[in-house]
Order: C-alpha cells, then sequence, then structure tokens
C-alpha cells in the first residue's frame, strides 16, 4: 500500500476518531472551506440593492445614537483627544464582526442540515465557513473608520500591526460561543432565540460604548478581572488601543480575555465534536 | 477495496424522548420521566430500532455491486454510513480509496447562484478540487445542456435543468469508490437513458461503485453482483440475475398491500399514522396485476392520533419512470373531508375507473395531512404498486392495434367525425 492509498484509507467504526486527524481532514478540505466561505459572501450579497452598503449602516447607525445618548445626552466622555464618534466606532467593528460571526456560525448547523445529511465532510467547516460574512462587512466598515480618521485628522498608531490579532480573538471569540449554539441548535431548536437576547445583554457589559476604565473604577480592587472575563472586554480595547495607541489596554485584562477566549474555546469544540456524530440524525 | 463487518445503525424511535425538537418539549418529559420513575417502571423511554443489523461484505477493487431491497430494508441507511454521514452503532467498515458519494442530484445548488457558480460549488461538494472541476468544466456543461443558461440564477431553471445540471456534476466525479443512491429516479425518460449510459461508462472504467435501485433493468445491467437486503439484515448476495430474480418472486403479489402492525414503528407522527395499503381489483381481491379495463380501488387505513385533527388522505400516483401521473385527495368526500376526526382507525377507499393507467408498473405514494395549515404527518412512498395489463380484445383504447401503444395514460375516449366539405374535384 503506498502512502497515498494509506491516507484514503477510511475505517468507519462507532465512536470518533481522533481529535488530530479530525482537524487534519479540516485541513484537507480547507479548499472546500473556501467554497462554503465565498458562497457565503455571494448569497449574501446577491439581489440586494445596497450590496455591500449593509455592512457599514448598522455600525454606522449605532454609532450615531451612541453619540448621541450617551456622549451628548448622558455625558459618557471618551479618553483625551479622541472624538467619542471614533473611539465608539473603533469598538462597535469588532462587536460588529463578532455578533455577525456568532450568529451566523449558531445557525449554521441548522441552515446546511440538507448538506450534512447527504454528504460527508469535516463537520467543523461548517460553522468556521460562517464567519466568513461577517469578516467581509468587518473590511467594508474598517475603510469607512480609516475614512472617519482621515476626517478627524487621526494618525492611526504604529500599534496598529496588532490589529490583525485582535480580529483573529474576536472571530475565536465567536466561534468558541458558536460551536456551542450551533451544536445545541441542531438538537434543540429554541436556542436560536437564545442569541439575540445574549448578544443585547453582551453588548451592555462589554465596553462598547463607554470605556472600560469607567466600570473597573466602580469595582472593588482587586476584582476587576472579573470584567474581564469577557473576551470581548480585552478585544474592544484592544481594537482602540491598536488604533489609536492610547487607552487603557493592561496588559493583564487582555491576558485574563485571552485565557477565558482559549477556555471557552476547547471546550465548544469538545462539544461540538460530542455532538457532531450525530447531526445527520437529528437534522 | 470495501470490507464490512458487522455492520448496524440503531435509531431510537418514538417513546418520549424524540430525535430533535424543540428544549420545552424535552423539559416538559422530565415530570413524566420522575412519575414513571416513581411508579416504579423502571426502563422508560424509547424502543429501538435496528435500521441495519449484521450486515458484513466484501467488494472487490472494480467490482459493481447492486443493493436492493424494500423501502424500510436499511439501504439508505447503509449508504450513509459508509459516505461517513452517520455514525454506525456497531461494527466497522473499511474503504480503501477516495470515496465519492450521491445520494441526491444537485447536491449543495444554491438557488441564489448562477448554473456556473453553482458546478464549482457542487463540484467541490462532492469532493472535486478546483482544479479539477476547472479542467471538466466544458464537458460538464455540454453534457448538462444548459450552455445558454450558465450565468442564470439556478433558482429560474426548471426542475428538469436543475436535475441535468447536477447529474453532469455528478457524472465527472472521478474517485476510486462511488456510491450511489437512486439519483436516476427523476429527470424525464430520455435523460434517464443518457444516465445510464453514462454509468454504464463509468462501470467500464474500473471503478468500484455501491449502487442501490429500484430499477431491476439496470441493476441487471449495471451490476455484476447485488445484495438483498430486508429489515436491516443482509439476506442475499450472488449475481445480479439471480438476486434480483429472487426479490421480485418473493414480493410477487406482495406488492398490493402493505400492513404496518406496529403503530409505533408505522409512518407517521404524533398527529396521524398508516395503518395499511392496499390495492384490489373490481371483486374485492387484493392483487397487484390489474387488467387495464378494470376499474380497482385503492385503500388507505390509517390512525388518528389527536382528536379532531381535520386529516386529508391522499394518494399520489407515479409510473415507472417516476413521473406523477397524478395526485388525489379525498376532497369528494363529502362526509370526511377536513372533518375534524376522533382519535380511531380510518379507512379512506379511493375509486379508480378502468380504462385509465396506460399499460406499465405504478407505484403508490400514501399520504395523510392536513390543509391549512398545509402538513404532512404520515407518508410513504413506493407503499404499494401495481402492474396494468391489457387484455383488450377490441373493446379498449388500443383498439385492434396489437403493437406497442405509448403514453403514460390510456383512457378510452368519445371521438366523432363529421364531414366538413367533399372534395368532389378529386372524387372526378
Amino acid at each position: 500500500m503506498s502512502d497515498e492509498q494509506r491516507a484514503l484509507t477510511k475505517i468507519i467504526s462507532p465512536g470518533r476518531g481522533s481529535f488530530w486527524g479530525e482537524l487534519l481532514e479540516c485541513w484537507r478540505n480547507r479548499e472546500f472551506l473556501g467554497f462554503l466561505a465565498w458562497r457565503d459572501v455571494k448569497v449574501r450579497y446577491s439581489q440586494t440593492v445596497l450590496g455591500m452598503a449593509w455592512a457599514v449602516i448598522q455600525p454606522l447607525t449605532h454609532m450615531v445614537i451612541f453619540t448621541m445618548i450617551f456622549n451628548k445626552v448622558a455625558g459618557l466622555q471618551s479618553p483625551e483627544g479622541i472624538p467619542y464618534p471614533v473611539y465608539t466606532f473603533a469598538a462597535l467593528l469588532p462587536w460588529q464582526l463578532f455578533t455577525t460571526a456568532l450568529t451566523r456560525s449558531s445557525e449554521s448547523v441548522v441552515a446546511e442540515a440538507r448538506l450534512l445529511t447527504k454528504v460527508y465532510f469535516p463537520r467543523l467547516l461548517v460553522p468556521f465557513s460562517a464567519m466568513s460574512v461577517g469578516l467581509i462587512d468587518f473590511c467594508v466598515s474598517f475603510v469607512i473608520l480609516l475614512l472617519m480618521m482621515v476626517g478627524y485628522g487621526i494618525t492611526p498608531s504604529w500599534t496598529i500591526v496588532f490589529l490583525p490579532l485582535f480580529v483573529l480573538l474576536t472571530l475565536m471569540t465567536a466561534l468558541a460561543v458558536g460551536l456551542f449554539l450551533a451544536a445545541m441548535n441542531a438538537k434543540y431548536r429554541d436556542f436560536r432565540h437564545v442569541v439575540p437576547f445574549m448578544i443585547s445583554i453582551w453588548m451592555f457589559i462589554t465596553p462598547v460604548a463607554y470605556p472600560a476604565s469607567a466600570i473597573i473604577r466602580k469595582i472593588p480592587a482587586g476584582w476587576g478581572w472579573i470584567y474581564n472575563l469577557n473576551p470581548m472586554t480585552g478585544v474592544v480595547e484592544g481594537f482602540r488601543w491598536a488604533l489609536v495607541g492610547q487607552t487603557g489596554l493592561a496588559p493583564g485584562m487582555l491576558a485574563v480575555s485571552s485565557a477565558a477566549v482559549v477556555v471557552v474555546f476547547i471546550l465548544g469544540l469538545m462539544y461540538f465534536r460530542r455532538m457532531e456524530r450525530s447531526f445527520a440524525d437529528v437534522l | 477495496m470495501i470490507s464490512v463487518e458487522g455492520l448496524g445503525k440503531r435509531y431510537r424511535i418514538g417513546g418520549l424522548r424524540a430525535r430533535s425538537g424543540t428544549l420545552r418539549e424535552t423539559l416538559s418529559t422530565i415530570p413524566v420521566l420522575v412519575w414513571r420513575r416513581l411508579k416504579g417502571r423502571g426502563r422508560l423511554v424509547s424502543e429501538d430500532f435496528w435500521a441495519l443489523k449484521e450486515v458484513s461484505f466484501e467488494v472487490e477493487a472494480g467490482e459493481v455491486v447492486g443493493i436492493i431491497g424494500r423501502n424500510g430494508a436499511g439501504k439508505s441507511t447503509l449508504l450513509k454510513i459508509l459516505s461517513g454521514i452517520t455514525e454506525p452503532t456497531e461494527g466497522r467498515a473499511v474503504l480503501r480509496g477516495r470515496v465519492g458519494s450521491l445520494l441526491e442530484v444537485g447536491t449543495g445548488f444554491h438557488p441564489e447562484l448562477t448554473g456556473r457558480e453553482n458546478i464549482y460549488l457542487s463540484g467541490a461538494i462532492l469532493g472535486m478540487r478546483k482544479a479539477e472541476i476547472d479542467k471538466k468544466f466544458d464537458e460538464i456543461v455540454e453534457f448538462s445542456g444548459i450552455e445558454k443558461f450558465l450565468d442564470t440564477p439556478a433558482k429560474r431553471y426548471s426542475s428538469g435543468m436543475y436535475v441535468r445540471l447536477g447529474f453532469a456534476v455528478a457524472a465527472h466525479l472521478e474517485p476510486e469508490i462511488l456510491i450511489i443512491d437512486e439519483v436516476l429516479a427523476v429527470g424525464d425518460a430520455e435523460f434517464q437513458k443518457k444516465c445510464l449510459d453514462k454509468m454504464g461508462d463509468v462501470v467500464k472504467g474500473g471503478r468500484t461503485i455501491l449502487f442501490v435501485s429500484h430499477n431491476m433493468g439496470a441493476i441487471t445491467r449495471l451490476c455484476q453482483r447485488t445484495l438483498l437486503l430486508e429489515d436491516g439484515h443482509l439476506v442475499m448476495s450472488g449475481p445480479s440475475s439471480e438476486v434480483t430474480a429472487h426479490y421480485l418472486a418473493g414480493t410477487a403479489g406482495m406488492f398490493a398491500e402493505r400492513v404496518w402492525p406496529d403503530l409505533s414503528t408505522a409512518p407517521g407522527n404524533q398527529v396521524a399514522r398508516l395503518s395499511a395499503i392496499r390495492i384490489r381489483k373490481d371483486g374485492g381481491e387484493i392483487s397487484d396485476t390489474l387488467e387495464i379495463r378494470q376499474p380497482f380501488t385503492v385503500e388507505v387505513e390509517y390512525r388518528c392520533l389527536q382528536e379532531g385533527a381535520r386529516l386529508v388522505p391522499n394518494l399520489h400516483f407515479f409510473n415507472d419512470n417516476g413521473i406523477c401521473v397524478f395526485i388525489s385527495h379525498n376532497n369528494w368526500d363529502r362526509e370526511w373531508y377536513r372533518r375534524p376526526h376522533p382519535e380511531g382507525l380510518f379507512k379512506s377507499v379511493c375509486h379508480l375507473p378502468g380504462n385509465y393507467f396506460a399499460e406499465g408498473r405504478f407505484t403508490i405514494m400514501a399520504a395523510v395531512g392536513t390543509i391549512n395549515p398545509t402538513e404532512t404527518h404520515a407518508v410513504c412512498r413506493d407503499a404499494v404498486s401495481f402492474q396494468v395489463v391489457d387484455h383488450s380484445e377490441g373493446d379498449g383504447a388500443r383498439g385492434d392495434l396489437a403493437t406497442s401503444y405509448g403514453g403514460i395514460v390510456r383512457p378510452l375516449l368519445e371521438w366523432g367525425t363529421t364531414v366538413m366539405e367533399k372534395d368532389e374535384a378529386a372524387s372526378g
């Protein structure tokens, strides 16, 4: 038996294969992952009048509302030197990426029910590919942010090179939670109602409309890390830091947030792998 | 190439633990479970149903093996396990080579995408690499015959075009092991022939193929060896002609009646379940061979499980090419049509006229549903089937013609002719 044949030999038996085997399988199917992602993006923008504009309408609207309510009415201030609209838009970007990716990945398994019951491919690709639309939307909004910064005369800081890192962290957070929800949704369809609810609560515990410091100040000393357990806290503050170079991103905050993501991600992966075996039977 | 040892698949059915549902439903069963436990009925929940049990066989490289059996015999489950879509409960299978499975035509097509885009998408889903699709693109397009609509979104395609394109992509798949489920049961007769020819080429190409079909002709033509499944067990394996003959002999006459003695395994849901389907000759005798001139009846027995459900039984008649000849539901049944049914067992009888069907084999899909909201509660494809034979002696629709006489239906229609104009010049 040649090496290639050995690689192609497939053994089907009860119980899951090895974790690394599945990851390898995902890697072998990366082209297919690309196709799924490409389809989602293509379908998303077909038959829309405004096309890409939809990607920016939502965060722009949020920005305007936040500026009016939190800044003008409630008097929340952004740190010295950064106009509030830019400050909040810089947070809305990763937030929008997070919500789109989370929503789509949590619905992905049910949405692909037909495929999942008719062909075999590594099931993990489904929630992964669901990230694509969020990522494209993000790129479009990012251009708007850069234009805004030019408009306000703000030079991006050198720390912008760290931005991809935070994008990755956002996607991982979305996927970590998305994996759980996608698998649960396959079995219990009512989890789909949980997502919007969860997102709206999550937004208030994330420093999107206000600086994280505003909250941490109010928390008794020594307990601030609890607030940072929310991975999006680190991400959002990290985005602001990467873009405008100031504001308080404490390394400790980022460490706690990242650790939380990794833990949830691994749990999500384990749960998804446990559930994926029965997808074809319950969908 | 393929070796299968003691493969089994268990499904949990009925009982309290639904296979899928909402969390609320699951939570709401907890009090019931607790109650049952308190009452000391220790083991609760579901009954097991083995869709497949102790199936073992070997397939050599380059062999083309057919799989036959009645509906529910486990054919599709076997293919799904071998394709890796679902997991076996016990046993194992080893497949040596790249596996391609074709359980549906047009797998992964997206209606919003164009034909061109769908070729790539579907190809990728079936396991082709992009480079491979690039190479075969023109061939695929040519085979499908939809060149002109390549850049039209698939949602504007007719169902025929959809199927053509789907098969065209699938036909160009080149795995070492190909698993095919009844994909030929779609499309018009001409395209089916084209597919069968293409399949013939594929077969000659030396690939290992597993092929499920109800079309015994195709099975004997394409496969050297055939496996017969019955109730999840492999009951026979051998030369295709022998196995298909055994299958047809064993089921002769059985096609006219289908009974589900056990309510929990009968097709249906919590509203209605099928109980029996029968074809009766004019005289009342159960038969699957019907004379073309004689009227006959089809009975549907079903159980209403939800008080007040407005059940509507319906029958769908298909000919040998999978074309739906017509659908009928009991809308002329004044007494019961869309009336609330009490819980209980019902029998609806559909009367079919003589001199209506053409010669040939017809299969019936039986279903029980409700209208408004339109919902199907119980359905059985290929529930029963019958053969129409023409023994007419000049008194049938074909009259004195002894040659082959086409058509899906063969009604006896009234004709009249009048002379419009007499051509004097010609008659002199």
